[in-house]
């Protein structure tokens, strides 16, 4: 019998509701408290002290893992000291066999990974799992290639690896961070110890298992957990000829003041407040997807977040309709949720920040827009949000969020676009959106920024160099550039 | 009643149109693939399905008996299951539409008929407006035409335009759905375009493919056509429906293209006036999962009847 | 022998077949020849010369069209499934030392070019500042169908040496296993079409070189020719009935390594576009 008309309108009411379609969470293990991974193995820390690491989407502990002291410091840096003598004699092509099998296993390990990313760090499953986790396998596919190529990479040089390599990496890709500094530093033929964010720690230690699966040299690869104290001492000791840390730039400035006279290598890889250029000839579905993913992807917990929109005055309008009716279809929740796009804010902390600096937005007079969104009732939670109205210099526009809010502002021609994206102390990455082929190189010429999307945003990849100009940091991660920071050129 | 726009000199206009970044689309595509539409969602989202379902039959062979077996499969799609709904029209080639007529008759299910000269469209308007006129006279409650894929792709938007406008008024009350024929238009920005045109020149709904033609129904040129509805809608004020068709076989493939169209168009456009999916054996496979999800285990085609 | 209780077994032998278009096929001539007088091999005509052409011209574009780092894991597959028969291939060397060192080359020579893919273009290709107000770049491609000629010594690391370098760069292969000792290269078959390779991207053909070489030689349709395992007298050949479709004739040191043995088989492409606002 065909459907009766009331029947056909009751249904046409109902909405799409996507049912909860939750991430098997089964299979992973997180076990509830750990050592540090020194010397190859695991080992219980001389500091006494610890810390919880929780899931931001909860607050539910998760595990206890060490804040390791001076002592813990000096045994891995040891450790590594020892290592590097065997494994920067080893035949290059010895060392791509690790580098290899450790991406191997990530590939192998990948859902694994993808889950405790997502419940230590608060980001979407669908993220994890199809962006972090692939491309921290890739980077050591990439840079294994490398261990045993190194004389083409650097015509007339015989490459020389530095030593032993301190890195302290961020909360917002952890994985991903960790396998930039550790792949081309081991490629190169130094050995590291990296100690991961506070907040962020699991997902190296479960890499540290898999060193131990791919029966990595012992000491060749450390991992100390801790906080900032504890990536204080890593970098200032003696022992670390090479310093490698991303994070805010507030931080990279004191770690470049600690090591002045120390004759320590040192890349910083720091903040942004990126600009996103629409011009009026721009794909416009498109470049909405680009905006979206420039400042909501991962929260806006990305250092390169297409955080500040220039668009051209004459399409402000139709872009900025189109731009909010797309808020309306992300979905806020869950981590673990396939469907959810976005997750947690990774901290209380940085909750506040984020609601601090929203709070002087309002305050300085941008106009706010946020679409209807239910916040869990636990966890740490911020909907996306979009300011117009904004000057140059709101604080809004010039300090860097490190959330999902966007700041909306206008321009005329191309020549004002460069002027006001240019005007920041920061300069790691630019979005442009054109339709013009030549606009498109015209204006990448110009851009003061280490990466330039044009017509797509946020576009990671082992052989893609990124990091910044000015205050976003110096030296490059990815790439034949990306070995330069691990070698001596002789 | 749609009205068309009365246009002449179309062809700046349509150069004009903006243009689409394919890499951009095919991600946004494959993002909203990527939505995992489980249990009670998954329900819903199959019933819609059948409900939107434009069951066809586009072959040389077709006979009155083969029509009459496809009807009885569109009116009850389960014998013996009453909370399976109808789908929501046949399609069949014009000289089947009196036999579809007769088997549907007090129904509810509509006839819906291919015509001008489909699936090549290689022919004269003359031929092609009489042929509507006769599909209307035999019973069709809705025409698929096929836009002039030649006069498209030579530039000659206004043929393009007035041969939709004809073919409009040929229909009478009868909606019309303007097939692009998306996998011979070579770019995203000719389907833009195309979609641009036949909204202005009075379709009801425009339709991917005519099934004949490799690749037909995708989802990024299916996101692309919903995108120039929203613009249109926006524009206008007048809603134009969407209909996606060739190669949906799979109810993963269908909830997909239900997925893409209520993040893009809306609650408002799922409903088989502004939805329809062109397919055959895609009802069967949809008519499973319905059974798998009420019963938690995986079905065998045996049990579903093939007409 | 075997007696009752199968104490001696009697081994189920192996047939030697070609790999072309993803399949394992006898010649389609239906012969065979026994090179070391007593295992059948099949004796390749010019018409399977001719179907493994056309199978690997209809694999190019997906193989080239695949990034460069799925091409690297594609090769890097292969020598995860190569080193774990190492024990088959030793023995199929000839047991000893000597084929203990050719399998780990050859092992390495695959893993060695998987990690070339993703840096080929960064260090064969430039970006080349004009005088104007200009882009220019200039990216490898890969030449299309590349046959190679495989020498009879070594058996194995002979024909891997110069398949790995072409596959590295994106072309698709069609290789004369050696005439005198062709066992190797059709095992090795068995290895490539375990290791994700699409079907016809690697084809390999045995028989006789002086009937097969001509018509590899003269294919219209081949566009590049390794003649590393041939004699002076071939290379002649190869190189006279090259000229009517413009071939490449690679001829390369023998144990060298290098990403130019993968731009070897590599064209060129410059491109230009204006700067302007």
């Amino acid at each position: 019998m065909a459907i009766t008309k009331r029947q056909a309108a009751d249904l046409a009411k109902q909405t799409f509701d996507y049912a909860p379609a939750p991430e098997a969470i089964d299979h992973v293990r997180i076990q509830p408290r750990y050592g540090l991974f020194i010397g190859g193995k695991m080992v219980e820390p001389h500091s006494k002290k610890r810390f919880p690491t929780i899931n931001p989407a909860t607050e539910q502990k998760l595990s206890e893992v060490a804040e390791a002291d001076a002592i813990d410091v000096g045994k891995a840096v040891s450790a590594a000291g020892t290592a590097f003598t065997s494994w920067s004699r080893m035949a290059p092509s010895r060392r791509a066999r690790y580098l290899f099998r450790i991406s191997r296993l990530i590939q192998e390990r990948a859902r694994e990974l993808a889950v405790v990313e997502t419940m230590d760090g608060g980001k979407p499953i669908k993220e994890s799992r199809d962006v972090d986790i692939p491309l921290s396998a890739a980077h050591f596919f990439y840079y294994a290639g490398w261990a045993d190529k190194l004389e083409w990479a650097f015509p007339n040089r015989r490459p020389r690896p530095l030593g032993v390599a301190g890195q302290v990496i961020p909360w917002n890709f952890p994985l991903l961070m960790l396998a930039w500094k550790i792949a081309p530093a081991l490629a190169a033929g130094n050995t590291v110890v990296l100690k991961p964010a506070e907040t962020t720690p699991l997902s190296a230690l479960l890499f540290a298992e898999i060193c131990q699966q791919a029966e990595l040299p012992a000491g060749v690869v450390n991992i100390i957990t801790g906080a900032g104290k504890t990536g204080s001492l890593l970098v200032s000791h003696p022992g670390v000829k090479k310093v490698a840390f991303t994070g805010s730039t507030e931080v990279g400035k004191l770690i470049q003041r600690s090591l002045a006279g120390s004759g320590k290598r040192l890349t910083l890889e720091l903040g942004g407040k990126a600009a996103n250029i629409v011009f009026e000839d721009a794909p416009l579905d498109q470049a909405v997807e680009g905006i979206v993913n420039g400042i909501y992807f991962n929260q806006g917990h990305v250092c390169c977040a297409g955080s500040r929109l220039l668009v051209q005055e004459s399409i402000a309008k139709p872009l900025l309709e189109k731009l909010k009716q797309r808020l309306s279809t992300l979905r806020l929740g869950d981590p673990l949720d396939k469907n959810t796009d976005i997750g947690a804010i990774n901290s209380k902390a940085q909750l506040e920040k984020i609601q601090a600096l929203v709070e002087s937005g309002i305050e300085e007079g941008a106009e706010i827009y946020q679409p209807e969104c239910k916040l869990p009732e636990r966890g740490y939670w911020f909907p996306p949000t979009v300011f117009t109205n904004v000057s140059q210099s709101y604080r809004i526009a010039r300090e860097e969020i490190f959330g999902p809010v966007l700041s909306v502002l206008t321009f005329r021609t191309p020549a004002e676009a460069v002027e006001k994206a240019n005007n920041t102390p920061y300069g790691l990455s630019a979005g442009v959106w054109t339709d013009k082929g030549s606009r498109i190189l015209w204006m990448a010429e110009r851009m003061r920024a280490g990466v330039v999307w044009a017509n797509t945003f946020n576009r990671f990849d082992p052989t893609s160099p990124f990091g910044g100009y000015k205050e976003s940091g110096y030296g490059r991660e990815g790439g034949v550039h990306g070995l330069l920071p691990y070698l001596e050129l002789v | 009643m749609a009205t068309a726009l009365s246009l002449t000199h179309l062809g700046s206009l349509m150069r004009g149109v903006r243009s689409v970044d394919e890499v951009g689309a095919d991600e946004r595509a494959a993002s909203l693939a990527k939505r995992s539409i489980k249990k009670s969602s998954k329900l819903w989202a199959l019933d819609l399905a059948i409900r939107c379902m434009d069951l066809t039959t586009l072959e040389g062979s077709d006979t009155p008996g083969k029509v009459a077996a496809l009807s009885a499969k569109a009116i009850r799609p389960k014998p013996g299951d009453s909370s399976i709904p109808s789908v929501a029209a046949i399609c069949v080639y014009p000289a089947r539409v009196a036999d579809a007529r007769e088997r549907l008759q007090g129904s509810g299910v509509k006839v819906a008929s291919v015509a001008t000269a489909f699936p090549s469209g290689q022919s004269f308007t003359s031929i092609k407006v009489s042929e509507t006129r006769d599909v209307v006279d035999a019973g069709a409650d809705e025409v698929d035409m096929v836009i002039d894929r030649g006069a498209f792709l030579s530039g000659d938007y206004q043929k393009v335009y007035d041969e939709i406008v004809a073919i409009k008024e040929a229909c009478g009350s009868a909606h019309l759905k303007v097939i692009l024929e998306t996998g011979e238009l070579g770019t995203y920005d000719g389907v833009r375009r195309a979609s641009i045109l036949a909204m202005a020149a009075g379709a009801d709904f425009i339709k991917t493919s005519t099934g004949k033609v490799q690749p037909a129904a995708t989802l990024p040129v299916s996101l692309v056509m919903m995108e120039a509805i929203r613009d249109f809608m926006r524009e206008t004020g007048r809603p134009v429906g969407f209909k996606a068709a060739g190669g949906i076989r799979t109810s993963k493939q269908a909830i997909a293209y239900l997925v893409v169209l209520y993040e893009t168009l809306g609650a408002e456009w799922m409903t088989p006036d502004r939805f329809r999916l062109g397919a055959s054996t895609l009802l069967n496979d949809v008519l499973m999962q319905i059974d798998k999800e009420r019963s938690g285990v995986y079905q065998s085609p045996d049990y579903f009847t093939i007409d | 022998m075997a007696n009752k209780n199968g104490a001696d077994r009697v081994e189920v032998r192996k047939t030697y077949k070609q790999y072309v278009g993803g399949e394992f096929v006898r010649s389609e001539s239906g012969r065979a020849y026994r090179p070391d007088g007593t295992v059948n091999v099949p004796r390749g005509s010019r018409k399977d010369l001719r179907d493994a052409v056309r199978a690997a011209r209809t694999a190019f574009a997906g193989w080239s069209g695949r990034t460069a780092m799925n091409r690297g894991q594609i090769l890097y597959r292969a020598a995860e499934m190569l080193d774990a028969r190492r024990a088959e291939f030793e023995e199929l060397l000839g047991g000893g030392r000597k084929s203990r060192a050719e399998l780990d080359e050859t092992v390495e020579v695959l893993v060695w070019y998987a990690g070339w893919t993703d840096k080929l273009a960064q260090v064969t290709g430039t970006v080349n500042p004009v005088s104007g107000p200009y882009f220019n770049f200039t990216i490898p491609e890969p030449t299309g169908v590349v046959g190679i000629v495989a020498s009879d010594d070594p058996a194995l690391a002979g024909l891997v040496r110069r398949l790995a370098p072409a596959l590295c760069g994106g072309n698709v292969v069609v290789a004369l296993a050696p005439e005198h000792r062709p066992l190797p290269a059709l095992t090795l078959a068995e290895v490539l079409a375990t290791s994700d390779f699409p079907s016809g991207v690697v084809n390999v053909l045995s028989g006789q070189r002086k009937e097969l070489l001509p018509w590899l030689a003269s294919h219209m349709d081949v566009n590049a020719v390794d003649v590393s395992g041939c004699t002076p007298d071939e290379v002649a050949l190869v190189e006279a009935a090259a000229a009517d479709n413009v071939k490449r004739v690679v001829k390369l040191p023998a144990g060298e390594r290098s990403p130019h043995l993968v731009t070897a088989f590599m064209e060129m492409k410059t491109i230009w576009h204006p700067i302007g606002v």
